[in-house]
Parts: C-alpha cells; sequence; structure tokens
C-alpha cells in the first residue's frame, strides 16, 4: 500500500464516518429519550432519499401519502381515549395537530411543480416531510407501548422495521437510484483529487453535529430532552411530558436520518432496502460509544468508516465481516469495565 | 340434513365443474415479486402478463405466487400450485436459490417446470428431478465466454474483476477466470463488494494498483452503477465491461453518461431492432420486443423480460403439442406430455436465442444467444451478433 492509497482510504473512511456518525447521534438520543432501539432508522435514510430521487423525475413522492395514513391512525388512538373521558374540543385538536402537516405537505407535493423546483427546495419538502414522519411513527408504534421493556420496545422496532421495508418496495419500486452532488466538482489536496461533495457530506455532518450540540447544552428544550434521557420519572415530576420528549426525539431522529440518507444517496446507490446495513453500522457505532454517549458514538463512526475503508482494500469479500466483529470486543471490554447488572434496566 | 348436504355437495361438483370449463390448464408461477431480487421478478410479472390466454383452443389461467426472494417460500409456493391449483406446468424461480430448493417439489410430482434462473446446477446434469427441468437463459459460462473471447479481440490482456459478494458474483468468478485464461488474459484483481455497499473505494483502488487493461464488473441492476462511477472518479481510462445482469432501463437511468462505452454481453432480444434482418431469431426477437415496448414504452426491454417471454414461447408450443396425446383432466399424462413435446423442441428460434433441447440439456442455447453490445447515450448499441 502506498501513501496515494492510504490517503485515498482514508478520505473515504471519513466520508462514511460522517454519515455513521449522524446515524449513531440519532439512534443514542433516540434510546437515552424513550430506551427505543430504533432500527427503522436506516427506512428513514431510504425513504428520504428515494422521495427526494421522486421530486426531482417530477412525481409527488408516495411517502406523503403515508404521512396522512399515519395523521388519521394517530387520531383515532387519541379518539378512542379522548372520547371515554368525553372531551370533544379536544377530539379537533388532537385533529389538527396530527393531521395539518401531513394534509399541509400533501398539497405542497402535489401542487408545486417539483422537477421544476431548485435542488435545495426539494430538500427542505423531504426534511420536512421526515420531520413529521418521525414523531407520527413514534405516536402510532411506540408511544402505546410507552412503559414497555426494552425488550418489547426492541421487538416493535423489528416489526416496524419489516413494515417499513415491504412500504418501500410498495412506495419506491425495486430499482434503486442516485440523487446528483450538491455541487459538481474537485480541487487537488495533496496530489489527490477531493470531490466537493466530500466536502459537502464532512462539513454538513460537523455543523448539524455542532447546532445539535448547542440545542442540547443551551436551549430549554433541549435540556428537557436531556433531563428526561437521565431520569424519566424526575423530568415527568419537574413537568416535562414524557410523550413530548419522546415525539421531540424522533423528529431529531427523522431529520437527522433524512439528511444521512440524502448524504449517502449522493455517494452510492439507494434502492428500498438498502438503508438497513448502513443503519447498523450506525448502530455498531452506537454500541461503540455504550449508546449514551455522543463523543463516543462519533469516535465509533470515525473508527467504523476507517476500518470499512480499510478492510475493503485488503479483504474486501469479508469487509461486512470485519465491521461487525467489531462490536465484539468492544462489548467485551464494556461488560468487563462496568461489571454485572441486570438483565433489564428501566 | 343428509338432504342438505347432499345439495351443498351438488353445487360445489357444479362449481368445480365450471371452474374446470372456464379455465382447461393451469400455468403456475413463482415469482420473486418482493425482497433482494424484486427487480427480477417484477419485470418478469409483466411478462407473464402479454403471454396467450388462449393456447390450441385452450383456456390458459395463470397463478403467480411471490416467493419474497426466499427459497423456502419458493418451496411452499411451489407445493401450493400443484397440491391446490393443480398447474400442468411451473415457471420459475426468479433467482439460483429459490430455483434449486424447488427441484425436489417439482421433480416429485413431476411437474415440467421452467425456470428463469441462471444457475448451471439448476437444469445440468439432466437426470432425476432435473428431467423435468427446462431453462430459457444463457448459463453463465456461455456468457462469460463471450465477454471474455470479445475482450481478447481487443487486445485486453490484464483485466480486472470486482464482483458481488453472493453466489452471482461467485458463479461469475468461477466461470469468467476460467474463460479468461483460456483466452490468454491475465486476471490480475480479484475484489468483492456487497449489493448494498456505500463506497467500494477500496476495492476500486486495490484493482488499479494492478494496472489491468480492462475491468469486469459482475453484478446485477442498479447496484453495478457503483463500482463504475467509483472507477471513472479515480481516474480509471480503460475499458469497462459488464454483465447481463445490468440489462434493464433502471440501470442506464442511473449510470447515465458514466457508462458510455461500457461492453457487455447481453441477450440479443434487448437489441432485437438492431439485428440484421437474416439472422434466425429476428422475426422472434421482434415479436418480442414490439409487444413488450407497446405495452410497456419504449427502451423497457431488460434481459429478465426475454428468458420468461421464452418459457411463455416453450408453452406455447408444447401445449398444442400435448394436447394431441393427453386430455389436460388427466394432469399426470398431460405433464408428461409436455414435457416430452419440451423436449423436442428443436432449431426453435425464442426472443434471445435458438433452442435445441436433447435428453441431455434442456437448456439447449448456443453462441446465436449471446449479442455483445456497447452503452451509448443511455442505448444499447450492437457492437456483435452472432458472437
Amino acid at each position: 500500500m502506498t501513501f496515494d492509497i492510504a490517503l485515498y482510504l482514508g478520505q473515504n473512511g471519513v466520508t462514511l464516518a460522517a454519515i455513521y456518525a449522524l446515524l449513531a447521534f440519532a439512534l443514542v438520543l433516540v434510546f437515552a429519550v424513550t430506551r427505543v432501539i430504533f432500527i427503522p432508522q436506516g427506512e428513514i435514510m431510504t425513504f428520504a432519499a428515494l422521495s427526494l430521487v421522486a421530486m426531482r423525475a417530477g412525481h409527488p413522492p408516495l411517502l406523503a401519502w403515508l404521512l396522512v395514513g399515519l395523521g388519521v391512525v394517530a387520531w383515532l388512538q387519541d379518539a378512542t381515549v379522548i372520547l371515554r373521558t368525553g372531551q370533544s374540543r379536544r377530539l379537533l385538536r388532537a385533529g389538527i395537530v396530527y393531521l395539518a402537516p401531513p394534509l399541509f405537505l400533501l398539497a405542497v407535493v402535489y401542487s408545486q411543480p417539483l422537477s421544476s423546483l431548485a435542488y435545495p427546495l426539494q430538500i427542505a419538502i423531504t426534511l420536512a416531510m421526515c420531520a413529521v414522519f418521525g414523531p407520527l411513527l413514534y405516536r402510532v408504534v411506540y408511544a402505546p407501548a410507552a412503559q414497555a421493556s426494552v425488550l418489547t420496545l426492541l421487538l416493535l422496532s423489528v416489526a416496524l422495521h419489516i413494515a417499513l421495508n415491504s412500504l418501500g418496495l410498495l412506495l419506491f419500486g425495486p430499482e434503486g437510484s442516485q440523487l446528483p452532488a450538491f455541487t459538481d466538482g474537485s480541487f487537488q489536496l495533496g496530489g489527490m483529487p477531493v470531490a466537493l461533495q466530500t466536502l459537502w457530506i464532512i462539513g454538513s455532518s460537523l455543523a448539524l453535529l455542532a447546532v445539535l450540540f448547542l440545542f442540547f447544552r443551551f436551549s430549554l428544550y433541549g435540556k428537557a430532552l436531556r433531563a428526561t434521557a437521565v431520569n424519566r420519572t424526575g423530568a415527568q415530576l419537574m413537568g416535562i411530558s414524557p410523550a413530548f420528549a419522546g415525539g421531540a426525539a424522533f423528529l431529531l431522529a427523522g431529520v437527522v436520518g433524512a439528511w444521512s440518507g440524502i448524504l449517502i444517496a449522493t455517494t452510492t446507490v439507494i434502492d428500498y432496502e438498502a438503508g438497513f446495513v448502513i443503519g447498523l453500522k450506525g448502530f455498531v457505532a452506537a454500541i461503540i460509544g455504550g449508546l449514551a454517549s455522543y463523543p463516543g458514538a462519533a469516535a465509533g463512526a470515525l473508527l467504523v468508516g476507517l476500518t470499512e475503508s480499510f478492510a475493503s482494500f485488503w479483504a474486501s469479500a469479508y469487509k461486512d465481516v470485519i465491521v461487525f466483529l467489531l462490536i465484539i470486543p468492544v462489548l467485551l471490554w464494556r461488560s468487563m469495565a462496568s461489571g454485572p447488572h441486570d438483565e433489564e434496566e428501566s | 340434513m343428509r338432504a342438505l348436504r347432499r345439495v351443498l355437495l351438488a353445487a360445489a361438483l357444479t362449481a368445480a365443474g365450471m371452474g374446470s370449463a372456464m379455465a382447461d390448464i393451469t400455468v403456475g408461477a413463482v415469482l420473486s415479486l418482493t425482497g433482494p431480487a424484486a427487480s427480477l421478478g417484477i419485470p418478469e410479472q409483466k411478462t407473464l402478463d402479454l403471454l396467450p390466454k388462449e393456447i390450441g383452443g385452450q383456456k390458459i389461467r395463470y397463478v403467480v405466487l411471490d416467493d419474497r426472494s426466499d427459497p423456502t417460500e419458493a418451496v411452499k409456493d411451489a407445493k401450493q400450485l400443484i397440491e391446490s391449483d393443480k398447474v400442468s406446468a411451473i415457471i420459475g424461480a426468479s433467482v439460483t436459490p429459490s430455483a434449486l430448493a424447488m427441484l425436489d417439489v417439482v421433480g416429485a410430482a413431476k411437474v415440467p417446470t421452467i425456470t428463469l434462473a441462471s444457475g448451471y446446477n439448476i437444469a445440468f446434469p439432466v437426470s432425476g428431478n432435473r428431467e423435468w427441468i427446462f431453462m430459457p437463459v444463457q448459463t453463465t459460462a456461455l456468457m462469460a465466454q463471450a465477454t471474455s473471447q470479445y475482450m481478447a479481440s481487443q487486445g485486453v490482456r490484464k483485466v480486472g474483476f470486482i464482483g458481488f459478494d453472493n453466489a452471482l458474483g461467485e458463479d461469475w468468478w468461477k466461470n469468467f477466470s476460467a474463460e479468461a485464461h483460456a483466452a490468454k488474459i491475465h486476471v490480475v484483481a480479484s475484489e468483492r463488494f456487497a449489493p448494498n455497499a456505500t463506497s467500494v473505494t477500496g476495492q476500486v483502488l486495490h484493482i488499479l494498483a494492478s494496472k489491468p487493461d480492462a475491468v469486469l464488473i459482475a453484478a446485477s441492476g442498479t447496484p453495478a452503477v457503483l463500482p463504475e462511477k467509483t472507477l471513472r472518479q479515480i481516474g480509471f481510462k480503460g475499458r469497462i465491461y459488464q454483465t447481463h445482469g445490468v440489462a434493464n432501463p433502471d440501470f442506464l437511468r442511473v449510470c447515465g453518461s458514466t457508462c458510455d462505452g461500457t461492453v457487455l454481453s447481453l441477450s440479443p432480444g434487448i437489441v432485437a431492432a438492431q439485428l440484421s434482418d437474416d439472422t434466425e431469431i429476428k422475426q422472434s426477437a421482434m415479436r418480442f420486443a414490439q409487444t413488450y415496448e407497446k405495452a410497456y414504452g419504449p427502451n423497457s426491454l431488460n434481459q429478465f423480460s426475454t428468458a420468461a417471454w421464452d418459457a411463455g414461447l416453450f408453452l406455447e408450443y408444447a401445449i398444442p403439442k400435448a394436447l394431441k396425446t393427453a386430455s389436460p383432466e388427466d394432469l399426470s399424462a398431460f405433464r408428461l406430455a409436455l414435457r416430452q413435446a419440451m423436449v423436442g423442441i428443436h432449431n426453435f428460434p425464442g426472443s434471445q436465442g435458438v433452442y435445441n433441447m436433447s435428453a441431455t440439456n434442456h437448456n439447449g442455447l448456443d453462441s446465436r444467444a449471446v449479442a455483445i453490445a456497447e452503452i451509448r447515450a443511455g442505448q444499447w448499441k450492437l457492437l456483435k451478433y452472432p458472437n
């Protein structure tokens, strides 16, 4: 291996790491706040990327209809509770909360000349759809079981993953697609061409993570989410609704997942089931960080990205095996370091 | 009570009788309509929709089941088709693992089965269960041979190989490395990548370090775009070869101008309009191309549809012959008659080649089933046929 090749592989590994870091961040956030291991994170990625592809081809993304459907289900779920207490005014309010955003987005994607919109605007619509998608998934699937064990929530995640995977085939078809780079072109760095898109990926990931850091450190909502993560009951006693915290965590996961999906679709071909393995790699990164620490998850992402890149050079047939093997020594080390503990922590 | 039961029984018998009068011959299909192989199964299903609804004066009913790209499901589907739908023949499966898994079931029930998958072991050697299998698909060996001979004719001495890290990639590696050796081409690098890989930079760098004249990408569908784009990004100037696994419109759409100049061996049915008029398959290939494009739009032809179409041609040929010696009412006799009729397929032009079946070969394709084409401005441009 020459120095040139090592540079290439390093650049490639860091690019991958930037995307895995976003995924790992979302997984850690969702787990800390709601105890949900969010396997369908991968589907959020693919749904976002493929919706954007559809829009660029001038087709209204069918994801908008899925959102309306989820909104109706969420509203019915609330209605069963509200009707029992007989407060019909709350029925209307719940209807507005759950149905107004999906219907607005549906109106947007059917009224706008999608293919002629500017690329950033198309991306904004996609992110908005996923910002609605995340909380609705939480409301419909996880909130009714919010008090259940981690294992139950994990099984819900598996079920949701399979359901979304099949829906993905229905909504987007079996074929893969790719998105164009935000900015074409490349420049020379130390004798190696670096694509401008690589800068976009690494730069936007770092910027997004920085914004989220500031959000959690300084804003009231961020602090509320952190409080829920530290102690759910304590936070509830301080007036932080766990349902609100869950919805907020899923909103962030939706937006971050969508952004990472769009980023990765500019570098590779994404089809309806591509998200799962990519999501799993984000998960490996999150595990390396103990599913609790954001800097740990970011370090894990860097390790996964670089390992993947260099493994693909030396032993491409075993690349994924090597990446997923990383998890075993980490788990061994973590369980030895932390000592024995209960099966169920909740 | 007994009277009531008799009435119900009579009603059921009448219904059953009407059922068989409406659909005299049932053809089952096991396709991968969902799961990883959906991009194969869906065009195959579209093709089956175009097959004749009446052959030899008999109504044909098609029952298509989805195996979800899962061999276990394929076996269940095949059992269901045989036991409850009473099919005379089966088309499928879409992929080799499913097709191999179905062998025991269709062999034991003695149902003629036309596989759409390309694994050599599905149809060879013709004995036991495989006596019931027919395969209107070019074997990997045939395609690999055509590709490596074309490479040699273009002066390629050193070639790099990158393939899927699954059965398809291995099958190509096994056949291509042997054929390349025969054509005196040196394979200087062999790499693998996952169909859903996020990056193949490492593999591509490894290939380029060995300075090949050309690179062969052995993958299928849109995932095959990634190595091609990465090769060009890192600055590979040589010729890139793909396989017939990419011969569908979505590959062209996703790869765009990057794929200009890419060479591949594919089914001649896809370039039917460019075949010269004096080739044996011109007419049969045009019939496929015109029917398919009329239904699904221009430039919709693809590798998987040509195989499914030829499966339909086998039935169109065999059913009238079988009807002369057996009645569809006598299912096992009719299945046997269908099988024998298909073994007798001789000098039979399909959409993608000329079939010559024999007691030892239920594939029957030769070099007339391979065209060499180049991608130019998002179209398949025929370079060489017959190969």
